[in-house]
């Protein structure tokens, strides 16, 4: 039996989606570029110290005053290491790519708990998304924008938007039924029950899934500096292909210090917002 | 003038859990049972043609084993459950036929349910929880938080508005669940087995709690429960259920002196009788009776020919005015006393006609005179002695043993 041409249908495909939505792809594209240059620029013209104080400041509210200590550590690091241009490069990526992964996904996890067709649906294409290896979303990326932080962007919503979704899904659905029955029986609408009580009780649930998604972001987006993404994976990826042992532990540690400030401050977040119980029972 | 006293009709109610044909339908309207319907079709039947009416002002208890239906019964009543045929009608509107949005005013507005596990939202303090049906009314904060104060002072949680329910107990966390069905104003409360999760003593005072309620509000109750005893306690009426099926409606005391079948009747059995019967049960016609106007040799005379040592006395309009004993009555006709008037009588203990046997009988077995039964304007409607008592309640415990 034939080999089935499987790749050289995507290529068709691909092709036929480049020669048909090319332009107008190009033209967002070039647009979004512009508006991620604009933030990074605006960022870099913070003082390195005042962004370290900013994250301070985060890092207490949300998780007490080691974890804010341990940021100012942390960061100072990246600077002295005169790490920190694509320490922000990275930064600013992550931002993007984690904030829309949870403006695309929550929504889309609220249809699916609403919707079980819609779960149905779902669940095989959110399979695919996160058991697929990173590397193959780059290469579609790459010929629709070319090489950028658009392409980095794209692919890294596609890598980190499931856990938004699933964890979000699965929050709604186990709310208790008894509370989603209080909610209809004092005669709540579907948009009440939703923000009055499925999403309350569900945040928690839902907190856990955005501190997925953040760090997901966080590691596609040092993956992608193979296609031009820039940032702490452009200093990885020249270490790797030069041998520079010392410069990759350098940029290595810088990522890992991000890594775990991000990681324990969407954790914190979620804490304070979701287990208001526990925290009161302590206070007695 | 009887439909607005009945304030929820309920007719052929049936539920069929799964999806189901026309003809399955039908097929359960011929009066197969449960059990018939899962062999011959394979459905699930939650609730088997239903029929009932419940009063304004009633506590109607609906009482059952776990997988009767009960709770099924209490879903559709506010369509958290859809019926699968039937009418419901509450207030002269068949709620079957409700679209969205008017169902949604009718449980704004005429229901306020409280459920088993309390249902406490644990992400709002318990001001919070409580104004939750006003809150999705609209009606504005101020407003709604008044009503929730007054409704949770009502059930004695005045400055425990700032707590989560997390800091609860449960008898409190249940107080704060009733809370927020008074602070609807609703007129009618479906209660999901609302004491059951709570420990008995606690259990007791919220029953004790929710009759004194009643009594100041007089709303209107379905109440859930799979335990006897509370449903004999709350209910103005019972409604028996088993397999989704009505076994029997009746008064607490129909329900325990002449159950439908064996299945009451095993329920029944065991229940202190002395709590369900009232004296008004076991009192005797007041007979002999003695006037104010009749002396004393008269008293004497009835007294030797009954062979009794005490009468009572009445005045015209038969109003108790108290007893006379062989002694006082010897005495008197000794005196030379032609009226009764003129003698002064003995006080002997006097009750209610709903007063349950329990309490009476503590006063009986200390008092040497026959008790009293007297209407809300003291006539005197009956007398219990020692001997009845003893016999009304070893006659229904007799009764129970012939099943």
């Amino acid at each position: 039996m034939n080999k089935f041409p499987l790749d050289a249908l995507i290529d068709q495909a691909v092709k036929w989606l480049q020669i048909n939505y090319g332009e107008s792809v190009d033209a967002f594209s070039a647009a979004f570029s512009e508006s991620i240059n604009f933030m990074g620029d605006s960022l870099a013209m913070v003082p390195w110290w005042l962004i370290i104080l900013v994250f301070a400041v985060i890092a207490w509210r949300c998780n007490g005053w080691k974890l804010s200590l341990g940021t100012v550590i942390g960061l100072y690091i990246i600077y002295n290491l005169r790490l920190w241009a694509p320490f922000l490069d990275t930064l600013i990526l992550v931002i993007i790519s984690a904030a829309l992964s949870i403006i695309i996904g929550i929504p889309l996890g609220i249809m699916a708990a609403k919707s079980n067709k819609f779960h149905k649906g779902i669940s095989p294409v959110l399979d695919v998304m996160q058991t697929m290896p990173s590397f193959v979303y780059l290469i579609p990326a790459l010929l629709f924008f070319g090489i950028g932080k658009v392409p980095a962007v794209f692919s890294t919503v596609i890598f980190a938007m499931p856990p938004a979704i699933r964890f979000t899904d699965l929050g709604i659905r186990q709310v208790p039924t008894d509370l989603v029955e209080v909610g209809e029986a004092f005669g709540s609408s579907p948009g009440q029950l939703l923000w009055k009580i499925q999403m309350p009780v569900a945040l928690p649930t839902i907190m856990a899934g955005i501190n997925q998604t953040v760090m997901l972001s966080l590691s596609m987006v040092v993956i992608s500096a193979m296609i031009g993404a820039g940032g702490l994976g452009a200093g990885v990826l020249e270490a790797i292909s030069q041998l520079k042992i010392g410069m990759g532990f350098e940029y290595g540690i810088a990522v890992v210090i991000i890594a775990i400030i991000l990681d324990r401050i969407s954790q914190g977040i979620g804490r304070s917002l979701g287990t208001v119980d526990n925290k009161n029972n302590k206070e007695e | 003038m009887e439909q607005i006293s009945e304030k929820i009709i309920v007719k052929d109610l049936i539920k069929i859990f799964e999806s189901h044909t026309q003809k399955e339908l039908n097929l359960l309207k011929t009066g197969k049972s449960k059990e018939e319907m899962r062999r011959e079709t394979g459905l699930t039947v939650g609730v088997n043609n239903i029929s009932f009416t419940v009063k304004q002002g009633e506590i109607f208890v609906v009482m059952g084993l776990s997988g009767s239906g009960k709770s099924t019964i209490l879903r559709c009543l506010n369509r958290l459950i859809e019926p699968s045929a039937g009418e419901i009608i509450i207030e002269g509107t068949d709620i079957t036929r409700l679209k969205s949005k008017e169902l949604q005013s009718f449980r704004q507005k005429k229901t306020a349910m409280v459920f088993q596990q309390f249902a406490l939202l644990p992400h709002r303090k318990v001001l919070q929880n409580t104004v939750y049906g006003l809150e999705v009314q609209g009606v504005a904060k101020k407003e709604r938080e008044e009503k929730a104060m007054q409704a949770l002072e009502l059930v004695g949680l005045k400055g425990w508005e700032d707590k989560y329910p997390a800091q609860l107990s449960g008898g409190m966390k249940q107080r704060v669940g009733l809370a927020r069905a008074l602070t609807n104003d609703a007129d009618i409360l479906l209660m999901d087995e609302a004491f059951s999760a709570l420990d008995p003593l606690i259990r007791e005072e919220m029953q004790d709690e929710l009759l004194n309620l009643q009594q100041k509000m007089n709303k209107t109750i379905v109440f859930i429960t799979h335990d006897l005893n509370e449903a004999l306690k709350l209910g103005d009426r019972i409604a028996f259920l088993r397999d989704g099926a009505m076994v029997q409606v009746g008064t607490p005391e129909e329900i325990t002196t002449s159950p439908a079948d064996d299945y009451v009747a095993r329920f029944v059995r065991g229940v202190d009788m002395s709590k369900i019967l009232t004296a008004g049960d076991v009192m005797k016609k007041p007979q002999p009776l003695i006037t104010l106007r009749d002396g004393p040799h008269v008293a004497l005379r009835i007294m030797r020919e009954q062979g009794i040592s005490s009468v009572f006395v009445v005045d015209r309009n038969r109003h108790l005015q108290g007893i006379i004993t062989v002694d006082m009555a010897v005495e008197a006709a000794r005196s030379g006393i032609i009226s009764l008037i003129d003698v002064q009588l003995a006080e002997g203990p006097v009750v209610q006609r709903d007063t349950p046997v329990l309490d009476t009988l503590g006063i009986i077995a200390e008092s040497k005179l026959p008790m009293a039964v007297v209407d809300d304007e003291n006539r005197l409607i009956g007398i219990i002695v020692r001997g009845a008592v003893l016999a009304a309640l070893a006659s229904y415990k007799g009764g129970e043993e012939n099943e």
